[in-house]
Formats: structure tokens, C-alpha cells, sequence
């Protein structure tokens, strides 16, 4: 086996296609059944405490799914939500809660892993109705773009932030320039991915930027946060909750949307991503090298099968680092695959982030990627790609764990 | 009268002090004498850095502290403009530097650029380390930039 690539699909040839074990995974014995958010808001502005925003989005999830919310009888989240699972179930009333679930790390790593752990825990039979969720009210809490107000750093952030380099803005910046300088990657790559998120914001009324609509003059012009992303590369920082409720296969046909088959999910990093002081030996990555074979095998499609993609951003340089590790193009191909016509619904060859996504619908951690391409495989989404089947989700890049998925319709099964 | 020492960031910003279980305290003591302290596997003589309390390759628990040259290339950079730190408002840009030591198996350590914060800067240039001790600091510390050699 070669692994000098980190781009080869190292498992292109799973065990269970050999015939060496039975088929593994989950592919299409979990649906998302119902989705649900509150109204979004600029970060801080938020007219409720965080929990309350919670309890909101997964009523609204239960509601759009057909499912009195007292079905629920497990809850799955990410990135250290503060919503602590055993409170929600004791608010709501819940007649028994059956699993609860913290997917480690941060960042939006977890947001598909918070997924596959839901529907894993349905189809072991550990619980039958699992909601998937996130609120973050960040005028009540610390914001993640600021330095934490302590005098003293220790560990990790001994190494890094006497430097001033403090903020995942400066912590990822490090990434992108290297994958930059080794592939030659342009500024108008990045430029093209803020342009279509923005774009997609136009047309979706639940949008923080709707309404506010980008230029590429606008964004050549705007100000460096830290080279190589400058203020359109970053995401924003939003208030809000976002929840998604998973049932078996057989549960889900019988409610009220057409469900969003679960075709597979992978989770994880690469060898020794983890390692302290920027020393990952994979540095120039977005972490998804290893995860993304693994995906394709289970979902048992490849990248040509997918319609459309919601990709994390936190920075527009981590898109571009997970759309080629997901197999979307190749390094050498991105100057000229990243164009805004490219990435826009319904036409571009790959439309990607067709609600905003982070950087212009809303920064929920992540999660209304996924509650995206459920709307998507519903015909249901403010800028919708009829022919898309298959959809998928990438979660958090340069983190550890990442985390992705593809969901299908019924017809993809 | 004490003249303020010159420092490439401005004083405020968080003060690297050891993890409290003692695993990276050598490299923050070398610091303090001007070395540049890397773990080295007694074992199988791998190099490790950030600091663990195991070999990665072997899994041996003795591990050395190796002072190296304190010498390496450019392997990433970035220069931060937005003040994400009471202390670095109205400081304007700076340069962190990602360098690669060659001679000690490869391993990264972050620092700052010195020179001008517009300057130009190459990925594979050569650098040497420059110690910028801050005696007066409690407790004292020591930061490890970098400058460019011809």
C-alpha cells in the first residue's frame, strides 16, 4: 500500500467488499426525520438564555418530523455543548432517557460525528428517537475569536500564544499558507468560496446576511485578519440553536417528510494529528485524509454520486483543503475547479454551502450544514439542486477529530 | 530608572508558564540559559517534539531533554493584523513563523519573525533562533524567536 499520498483513497477496496467481513457501517438504517432552529441571530444579540434556544430547536425538530417531542429518548451533541442532556430530558418531560452522548474535541469537528453517534446508538438498539443538537448563545459566554482572559498560558498554549498566535483565525492561517505555497493555490480559490456562500445567503430569508450580498471587490478590499484569510475567509460568530431528530429507516417512512437517509459517516484524524506545537506529520491537511476513504466505502459512493455539499468554514482555506481530500478535485485543479460558477445551485459542477453556511447564513457551529442538505433532499431549500440524491456534510476541518457524512434518498438505497 | 526592555510584542500578552504535571518545565529552564531544548527518545534515539511523556515510535518512558543548534528553515508563516488581544491593540502587524529544525529529526517550533513586520518571507529560508528573556516577568520567562541568515 502507498502512503505517500495523503490524497489516495487508501481503503478504496473496503474489507467487506473482499469479502473478508460483513458489511459494517449504517448505511441506510437511520433517517433524519425532522429538522428544526430557532430564528438566527448576531452573536450576543441573542433575546434568550442558550438552554431555552435549545429547547426551542428541538421542539421545532420534533414538530417538522410529526413526533411528539416525549418520543425522544436520547440526545447527541459536540464541541462541549453546555446543554447538558439529563436537564433537557427532565425540562421536557421526558418519560426516559436512553442515551446521552459528548462527541470529544471542538471546534465543529464533531458535527457529523455527533450524527453517526446518534444513528449507531438507533441501530444497536441503545435508543429509538436520538436528537442531534446545538445552541450557542455567545453573549452569555466567552467567544471563540478572542483570547481567553487568562495571565498565564500553559501546555499548547504556552507554545503558541507569547507569539501571538491566540485565535483559530492564526491558529489555521499556519495550514492554509503552507497548502497554498506547496500546490500554488491563488487568493481567488478562497475568494470563490466566500462569494458563493454569500450568494446562496441572498436568496435565504433565515440568512444573517440576507441581504447584505458580497462582491469580489468588496472582498479584495477587505481587510486582513491574519494573511492568507482576510475578513470574508472567516466565519461569523453567531447566537441560535439548530437540532435534528434521527429514527430507524422503518420509523422515519412512516412521518411526515421524506426521510434523509444516513448512507455513511466517519470520524477521526490522521497519524499523530494531535501532535503538540503544530508538529502533525500531515500538517498541510484539513484532517480528513484518513476519514474520507472510510466515508466513500461505507456510503458506497464516490465523489462523482455526490449533488451537493455543505462544507465547514471556519476559514475559506479549510473548504478548500476538505473538498480535495474528499475527492472532489485534485490540488493541482483548484485555481481552476474554484470559481464562483462553479459553486453555486442549481447549475455549478459542485454547489457547495447553498444556505450561507457559516460564513453568511449562520454560525451554529456547524450544524445547519446538516439540517441543509436534509432540506435539500427534501426540494426544500432556498437555493435547491433538483437533481441531487446524494449529500453530504463535512465537518470542522484542521481540527481533531473531523468528522463526515452522506445522506441519501430513498432511491439511493 | 529602568528603561523598558524592547520586546517584538507588546508586555500583557499571556506569560508561558510550565503544565502544572512538570512534562515541558526543561524546555521552559532552557529557555531561561539561552538553549533550545528538544525530548529525545533514550531508546530508539527518535527525536519528539511537542513534549510527551512516551516515545511515540517505541513507547520508552525515558526520554532526554538534547539542547540542539538553534538553527532551521521556514516552514510556514502567517502575519497577523486583527488585535485579537487587549494587549497587541494598536500594535499592528507581526510575523509568526513556523520553523522546522532539520537536525533534530524535522520536529516545528513557533515563534515570531523578527524584523520588519511588512518584510517579505520565504518559505525555506534559513533562520537562527534569537532568546528574548523577560527577567522581569513573575515568574521570568524566556520566548525563542527567529531572524533570518544570509
Amino acid at each position: 500500500m502507498d502512503y505517500s499520498s495523503p490524497y489516495r483513497m487508501r481503503n478504496a477496496i473496503p474489507a467487506w467488499e473482499r469479502g473478508e467481513t460483513g458489511r459494517p457501517g449504517i448505511r441506510g438504517r437511520v433517517a433524519v426525520a425532522g429538522i428544526g432552529e430557532t430564528a438566527y441571530y448576531r452573536h450576543g444579540q441573542a433575546p434568550e438564555p442558550e438552554l431555552k434556544l435549545a429547547l426551542r430547536a428541538i421542539l421545532a425538530a420534533c414538530e417538522d418530523a410529526g413526533l411528539d417531542p416525549r418520543a425522544v429518548d436520547g440526545f447527541a451533541s459536540y464541541s462541549n455543548d453546555r446543554n447538558d442532556p439529563s436537564r433537557l430530558a427532565a425540562a421536557l418531560g421526558l418519560p426516559e432517557l436512553r442515551f446521552a452522548n459528548m462527541q470529544w474535541g471542538g471546534g465543529g469537528g464533531g458535527g457529523s460525528a455527533a450524527v453517526g453517534n446518534a444513528a449507531a446508538a438507533i441501530a444497536a438498539g441503545y435508543a429509538d428517537c436520538v436528537v442531534v443538537f446545538r445552541a450557542l448563545a455567545q453573549g452569555q459566554f466567552q467567544r471563540f475569536g478572542a483570547a481567553p482572559p487568562a495571565a498565564t498560558a500553559a501546555g499548547e498554549a504556552a507554545l503558541t500564544f507569547p507569539y501571538g498566535l491566540i485565535s483559530p483565525a492564526q491558529r489555521f492561517a499556519m495550514r492554509v499558507m503552507r497548502f497554498m505555497h506547496e500546490h500554488g493555490i491563488r487568493p481567488s480559490a478562497q475568494r470563490a468560496i466566500a462569494l458563493a456562500s454569500y450568494h446562496h445567503a441572498q436568496n435565504n430569508p433565515r440568512a444573517v446576511m440576507h441581504g447584505r450580498p458580497l462582491t469580489a471587490e468588496a472582498y479584495d478590499e477587505s481587510r486582513w485578519i491574519v494573511e492568507p484569510f482576510r475578513l470574508f475567509d472567516c466565519c461569523m460568530e453567531n447566537d441560535g440553536a439548530a437540532a435534528l431528530v434521527l429514527v430507524s429507516a422503518e420509523r422515519a417512512r412512516d412521518l411526515r417528510h421524506r426521510p434523509a437517509y444516513l448512507l455513511g459517516v466517519a470520524q477521526g484524524s490522521e497519524y499523530r494529528n494531535a501532535a503538540r506545537g503544530h508538529n502533525a506529520p500531515t500538517y498541510a491537511s484539513a484532517s480528513f485524509t484518513t476519514v474520507a476513504p472510510r466515508l466513500y466505502a461505507m456510503a458506497g459512493v464516490t465523489p462523482k454520486d455526490v449533488g451537493v455539499v455543505q462544507s465547514y468554514e471556519n476559514f475559506t482555506g479549510g473548504v478548500l483543503m476538505s473538498l480535495i481530500e474528499h475527492g472532489f478535485f485534485a490540488p493541482e485543479e483548484a485555481n481552476e475547479f474554484l470559481t464562483p460558477d462553479n459553486l453555486v445551485a442549481p447549475h455549478g459542477r459542485l454547489p457547495l454551502n447553498t444556505s450561507g453556511g457559516n460564513l453568511a447564513e449562520c454560525y451554529m457551529h456547524g450544524l445547519e450544514l446538516q439540517i441543509e442538505a436534509v432540506r435539500q433532499l427534501r426540494g426544500l431549500s432556498t437555493n435547491p439542486v433538483p437533481a441531487a440524491r446524494v449529500a453530504m456534510v463535512i465537518s470542522g476541518p484542521m481540527v481533531t477529530p473531523v468528522s463526515s457524512m452522506i445522506l441519501g434518498t430513498e432511491d439511493t438505497l | 530608572m529602568t528603561v523598558a526592555p524592547a520586546y517584538y510584542l507588546p508586555s500583557g500578552l499571556p506569560r508561558p508558564v510550565p503544565e502544572p504535571d512538570g512534562l515541558d518545565a526543561p524546555y521552559w529552564e532552557g529557555t531561561r540559559r539561552g538553549e533550545l531544548r528538544v525530548q529525545r527518545c533514550r531508546g530508539c534515539r527518535t527525536w519528539q517534539w511537542g513534549p510527551e511523556w512516551i516515545c511515540h515510535r517505541c513507547h520508552g518512558f525515558e526520554l532526554e531533554w538534547t539542547a540542539v543548534e538553534p538553527r532551521g528553515t521556514i516552514y510556514s508563516w502567517e502575519r497577523a493584523w486583527h488585535p485579537v488581544h487587549p494587549a497587541l491593540r494598536g500594535h499592528g502587524p507581526y510575523v509568526v513563523v513556523l520553523i522546522a529544525l532539520p537536525h533534530a529529526g524535522g520536529v516545528r517550533m513557533i515563534g515570531n519573525l523578527l524584523g520588519d513586520p511588512l518584510q517579505a518571507v520565504e518559505i525555506g529560508a534559513s533562520v537562527e533562533a534569537v532568546f528574548e528573556p523577560h527577567d522581569d516577568a513573575t515568574p521570568p520567562f524566556t520566548l525563542v524567536h527567529w531572524r533570518k541568515t544570509a
